[in-house]
């Protein structure tokens, strides 16, 4: 593992770049192409990268696998909070013109409403890949 | 040149069949995944052919930078108008793609613990152990 | 002249796709299968930027050819990469694929061309989104954001519970709970003690208390249940 000096040095000045690659895509979604589902699964590339250059104990030590459990199920958790956020404002489910003050301006709400469930995917699609990743990495073959 | 009207929807069943036919010709159970990946992605293809408009651009609207709405709406209608390919079958793809990987993550684990109770992934081999039992 | 350039790309792209998909069929190396199987989304990326889809090229470039790939090699490394000669004559599932083949193609003469302008598909509410979502979701360029977030909203939240659904199902199948209380060994129950690792346990039981864990704490949750 140690003289792969080209493929450990390559990852660490890659890696935080991917990061940012990954979050452009997330807030630029709504202006061209990308959005949660491309930007979690490009953030989880990160980690994937890093753990298959540096090992498996060392990426555990960078993002413990029950942070990737929790985020799996917190993206869920945001974006069923949005839908009902904008449920007790008044609107129905997941109507995010509720969100803000729907007499002046819905697009405001509405606009706030995508980031927001957009968040929740990225979050949700970013846990389940890397949890993914760890489960089948994780496991250790069984010579029969 | 061939009629065009066609060719593309009959290029696609082409490659359905061909990871239909991974699928039910080949013993290996990795190999029927790869197979089942093929048609999903085919399907898909078929799903976005049906959206293509001749012409048309991606469905991302055209305006000037200006932010603010009623100038940008202004400008969309002075400008040319644009033929936008239909959204739809995208974003209706674009969730089709994500629940691909889960369900192909869901087969491979399978395969994973197929393979340490059978010792094998060939299927006419899993069938013989289970017939020997 | 531009037009025919995108169908001669897009003629290009459909039989390269299609040399993929046979060079995946005749290969005996799941390796070799899994890399083309990857080049093969890389290619239907291409196709679907052709095809104006650009999200979805960039969904499949993401995943069709990163994770699913990743995802296949962690399991080739588990299983091993080697397939075995096939066994039974491939006349069946010819014929079954080329019955199958024809009935689509004779489905599409059904079908209307291929990218005509006043096909019924773009003709329901296509039109309203790309028309009205500037007004009714706000400035919001990209139309398919817009209807992925907003208007089909239950859509994208059903999809996002699925994935979570698929992590769940892969570590229940996969993952390693915590050690067993006792394990049963060489006809015999033994007490695990407090701080052993898994690697003691290894070492000590052998493939009793190997990583799968239904061989470790099997017969520990039936008592004397028969050791398989």
């Amino acid at each position: 593992m140690d003289d792969r000096v080209i493929l450990r040095i390559g990852t660490k000045i890659l890696s935080p770049f991917i990061l940012i690659f990954a979050l452009y895509v997330q807030f630029h979604g709504d202006y061209g192409p990308g959005g949660g589902f491309q930007a979690g699964v490009i953030f989880a590339a990160a980690f994937v990268l890093y753990a298959l250059v540096f090992g498996l104990g060392n990426a555990i030590k960078v993002m413990p696998p029950k942070v990737a459990y929790i985020c799996g199920a917190m993206g869920v958790v945001i974006y069923l909070g949005v839908g009902y956020l904008s449920m007790f404002r008044g609107g129905e489910f997941l109507n995010y013109s509720y969100l803000f003050d729907p007499e002046h301006d819905p697009t405001h709400g509405q606009h706030y409403g995508i980031i927001g469930i957009e968040l929740g995917v990225l979050v949700t699609v970013f846990g389940v890949m890397v949890a993914l990743f760890y489960a089948f990495a994780g496991r250790r073959r069984i010579d029969t | 040149m061939i009629s065009f009207t066609l060719f593309n929807y009959w290029a696609v069943i082409v490659l359905m069949m061909v990871g239909f036919y991974t699928l039910i010709s080949r013993d290996n159970l990795v190999k029927k995944l790869i197979g089942l990946n093929i048609f999903q992605t085919s399907v898909i293809m078929m799903y976005v052919s049906i959206g293509k408009i001749t012409g048309g651009t991606a469905p991302i609207l055209m305006e000037s930078g200006d932010h603010g709405g009623e100038v940008a709406v202004d400008a969309g209608h002075a400008a040319v108008e644009v033929l936008y390919s239909n959204p739809i079958p995208h974003v209706l793809m674009l969730t089709a793609i994500v629940v691909g990987v889960a369900t192909l993550a869901l087969g491979l684990s399978l395969v994973v613990r197929i393979n340490e109770a059978y010792g094998t992934i060939e299927e006419d081999e899993i069938a013989r152990k289970d017939n020997a039992r | 002249m531009t037009e025919t350039m995108v169908q001669l790309v897009d003629v290009v792209l459909l039989v390269l796709l299609a040399i993929t998909g046979i060079a995946v069929i005749r290969t005996r190396n799941l390796f070799v299968a899994v890399m083309l199987a990857g080049i093969y989304s890389l290619l239907s990326a291409g196709l679907f930027v052709v095809m104006d889809a650009v999200d979805v090229a960039f969904t499949e470039a993401a995943v069709g050819a990163g994770i699913s790939t990743v995802l296949m090699l962690g399991t080739l490394a588990l299983v091993g990469y080697k397939e075995s000669a096939p066994t039974h004559k491939p006349i069946l599932p010819l014929f079954v694929v080329l019955v199958t083949g024809g009935i689509l193609v004779y489905g599409t003469a059904e079908i209307p061309p291929f990218g005509g302008a006043d096909n019924p598909a773009h003709k329901h509410v296509a039109a309203h989104y790309i028309h009205d979502s500037e007004e009714e979701i706000g400035h919001i360029p990209n139309v398919v954001t817009s209807v992925l977030g907003s208007y089909r909203g239950y859509d994208t939240m059903g999809e996002t519970a699925v994935i979570f659904t698929a992590m769940v199902g892969v570590l229940l199948l996969l993952s390693r709970g915590p050690l067993p209380k006792r394990i049963f060994h060489a006809g015999q129950w033994h007490t695990v003690k407090a701080g052993t690792t898994r690697e003691d346990m290894v070492a000590k039981f052998g493939g009793d208390a190997g990583p799968d864990e239904t061989v470790k704490d099997g017969p520990a949750r039936t008592e004397g249940g028969a050791d398989g």
